[in-house]
């Protein structure tokens, strides 16, 4: 039998993996939302509209599904691990506080406006009620990193008594990982929203949908791709020489460096071995390590060795590592490659489409291997250097945990399977719905063919 | 700022997390209500029923992550405390509250044939919920211990807090729709409500006996004179709810608000009289609020946030109901 600790791990880890699929989603989804109302309030086309009110029923659905795993969450904190607010209490406190209060009852109320309200309630008022949604799933982000960024660099404390208390708040919210955290997490939201929107988009078009919507969408989300998978790479180095700065031991297992060594290279591929310390079957680029995270060839880089007995497992974070990173590379391949057949010719190839489709889901996969490397290259701590995660857990049977996580884990297959199946049913029964017409006075198309006519004439 | 002393502070939060958790079981209440009854006839009432929760079932459960967040981060050694002992009744009632709140999007986006599966997952889902909230209070009640006794209790409570949920939904929903609809809200109403009578008496029985505590609040003058005028005016509810619902219909729909506004009064003075029956204590019997508040630099940083944040809550939650008051006969998506 396990015991509660790894049970209580395993439960937490399977609810906030979960739980974290759906805001990844709805935080820059609820902002494109707020670009396509914009654009359909100031030009009053109808494809903004059609665009909108496709997206804002993939919202709902992924907004529903975030509420109900995150109450799960607040739950856990106390029932798994007592220990955690025991210990840091005075700071997590008023954090989470902080985040129902000032994001989850404004996010809540005013997507019932949005979803709702749009006969009901002023056009601006329903363009409020959007952006008030987007910013609170923002602001719950921003809470919520935060907190999780106090846990891996602590700052603006004190202990007493073994009981942390804060006091700089400052120093507390803009802790030294929160800023590098933060942007990765809104990059890493807007890149996996990006790529479902262009999956479903390519999903309709290659379905033989002629409609201007899709097409429009597809663009956007490519488009949008290109800019920013650049710039995720680039504010994910950062962070990582943020960690090395302040939590050398996650990128010593990032890395899979279990020796102090100069010039380190850089590993594509290996099996780490515990056992002997090193890594078997290595591929690896000479010195590349040390000039990425040190800017000199011969840089030296902490191993493992340095902290014995206080380093994270390294197998899991290695692979989470490589999987995101390799996701994120190849986010950046296609989303260039489809850009720019895209803006040469204005539409995809068949292939293309295929690959656009199979990677809907891609942002996901590697949202959730960055949070794995993150989250385990903290261990064995749960508040680094403060408190171990071993000290935080609950006294619960492990049976009882032992049962929950499969009730938990059984619920969460059907629910996932349910979600990716009526997205793609979503989108098919768009595709049968009709043009909007296009002799509307006013539109663009009707203009243009006007302007043909004259011409012609 | 002398007024904000450690003890002020836990009592201002203690009343926080009860207005909290209230709030929650009257708000979040109809909505399971809804889901508890829903009308299997006919798709059309499921319909109309869920619409009239749609734009607000999201906020209302907000209220049960603000209660048990103030718990957390207020009282966090009876959070853990409560909820170490309900482990197994908290789990399950997560686990209803998420199937009926994706049931709830799920049928209005899966294929036509697929939505009754929904429906029943919504109903099953709210039933679980509730179910499991009401054990919950009855083993609270019992004083977290679990024996025969106490789990039979606990079931009864869950019956009981089931049917209360089911008085108040239908009670919502004679406000919201018209017609037969209506006429069969008006007939559950009264079924729950006389399910929910026998559970309060049931629970102001039982409570007194088991715990010397509750025993000496209700009887000790001269307080307990004052404190006898809550179950009196709930009993008085009742009999004026039964009365209104006899006479309901009425033309141009008047009064059709009545049986909601009666069910919060009833809500009120049951939670007003278990609050009254546990004070001081957080934890039955074992755990005072003030033994159990966290320290008095967050709740200072938490109480300032509080003041500033919840009268805005407040407003435009106002402008929420007010935007989609009426009959929901004709509210959808857009």
């Amino acid at each position: 039998m396990l015991d509660t600790l790894l049970l209580s791990r395993i439960q937490f880890a399977a609810n906030i993996s979960f739980h974290i699929l759906f805001p990844t989603i709805t935080i820059a989804l609820g902002w494109l939302l707020v670009y396509f109302k914009i654009r359909f309030d100031l030009s009053q086309h109808p494809v903004w509209m059609r665009a909108y009110r496709f997206w804002v029923k993939v919202f709902a659905l992924t907004f529903a599904l975030g509420v109900v795993s995150g109450i799960t969450m607040s739950f856990q904190f106390g029932t798994n691990w007592p220990g955690f607010m025991e210990t840091v209490g005075n700071i997590a406190g008023p954090l989470l506080a902080y985040e129902i209060l000032t994001a989850f009852f404004l996010e809540a109320t005013m997507l019932g406006i949005m979803l709702f309200g749009f006969n009901k309630v002023p056009r601006w008022l329903h363009t409020l009620a959007t952006l008030l949604v987007a910013l609170g799933t923002t602001l719950s982000a921003f809470w919520i990193l935060v907190l999780n960024s106090w846990m891996q660099t602590p700052a603006g404390f004190e202990m007493r008594d073994g009981v942390a208390h804060a006091t700089d708040w400052l120093a507390i919210i803009f802790n030294p990982s929160f800023p590098y955290r933060f942007t990765h997490m809104l990059l890493a939201s807007a890149l996996t929203v990006c790529f479902l929107v262009a999956g479903i988009s390519a999903y309709r078009l290659y379905r033989g949908d002629n409609k201007k919507a899709p097409r429009l969408t597809l663009k956007t989300a490519l488009f949008t791709a290109a800019v920013l998978a650049p710039t995720q790479a680039f504010v994910g180095d950062l962070h990582g020489l943020n960690t090395l700065e302040h939590q050398p031991q996650k990128i010593a297992a990032m890395e899979g460096i279990w020796h102090t060594e100069q010039g380190a290279p850089l590993v594509l591929f290996a099996i780490p071995d515990a056992e002997t310390q090193t890594n078997r079957f290595a591929l690896e680029i000479p010195k590349l390590a040390s000039l990425i995270l040190t800017h000199d060839l011969n840089g030296e880089l902490k191993g493992l060795n340095e902290f014995p007995g206080a380093h994270p497992p390294v197998a899991p974070v290695f692979y989470s590592f490589r999987v995101m990173v390799g996701i994120g590379v190849l986010m950046l391949a296609v989303a260039w490659w489809c850009s720019l057949r895209l803006y040469r010719k204005g539409e995809l190839s068949p292939l293309q489409y295929k690959v656009l489709i199979g990677m809907s889901f891609s942002g996901w996969l590697a949202t959730l291997a960055g949070w794995y490397v993150t989250e385990i290259g903290r261990q064995p701590y749960l508040v680094y250097g403060v408190l171990k995660t071993s000290d935080a857990v609950t006294t619960v049977a492990s049976e009882q945990v032992a049962l929950t996580l499969i009730m938990y884990l059984a619920l969460y297959v059907v629910l996932l399977l349910a979600y990716v199946k009526t997205l793609f049913w979503l989108a098919k029964r768009a595709i049968e719905v009709e043009e909007y017409d296009l002799s509307l006075p006013g539109l663009p198309e009707q203009k243009a063919k006007l302007a043909n006519e004259g011409a012609e004439a | 700022m002398s007024l904000l002393t450690a003890e002020n502070l836990a009592l201002v939060f203690a009343g926080l997390t009860a207005l909290a958790v209230l709030l929650y079981a009257i708000l979040d209440g109809y909505d399971l209500g809804v889901g508890i009854t829903l009308p299997m006839q006919q798709e059309a009432w499921r319909d109309t029923a869920i619409a009239s929760i749609g734009p607000f079932w999201d906020a209302n459960e907000t209220w049960l992550v603000l209660a048990v967040g103030l718990l957390l981060v207020a009282f966090p050694a009876a959070h853990s405390a409560i909820l170490h002992a309900l482990y197994l009744p908290a789990a399950l009632l997560l686990i209803g509250l998420i199937l009926r709140g994706v049931a709830f999007d799920f049928r209005a986006k899966v294929k036509p044939e697929r939505k009754i599966r929904w429906d029943w997952t919504f109903k099953f889902g709210s039933l679980l919920a509730t179910f499991s909230q009401g054990f919950m209070l009855g083993i609270y009640v019992m004083g977290l211990e679990y024996s025969v006794g106490s789990v039979v209790f606990a079931s009864f409570s869950g019956l009981c807090v089931t049917a209360a949920y089911a008085m108040i939904g239908n009670a919502w929903l004679i406000g919201k729709t018209s017609g037969d609809l209506q006429r069969h809200a008006i007939r559950q109403c009264k079924l729950a409500g006389v399910w929910t009578l026998a559970g309060i008496l049931a629970v102001s029985a039982i409570n007194p006996l088991v715990n010397a505590n509750v025993y000496q609040v209700w009887t000790e003058p001269p307080l307990a004179y004052l404190f006898a005028a809550i179950p009196l005016l709930c009993f008085a509810m009742f009999a004026l709810g039964y009365l209104a619902l006899q006479r309901l219909p009425l033309p141009d729909d008047r009064g059709a608000w009545l049986p909601f506004f009666i069910c919060k009064i009833i809500f009120i003075c049951s939670f007003v009289g278990l609050a009254l029956s546990f004070y001081p204590f957080v934890v039955p019997n074992q755990m005072t609020l003030y033994e159990a508040a966290s320290s008095k630099e967050s709740l200072t940083i938490i109480f300032f946030g509080a003041v500033v944040v919840i009268p805005i809550i407040a407003a435009y939650t106002a402008v929420a109901y007010y935007a989609f008051r009426g009959k929901a006969d004709g509210l959808k998506y857009y």
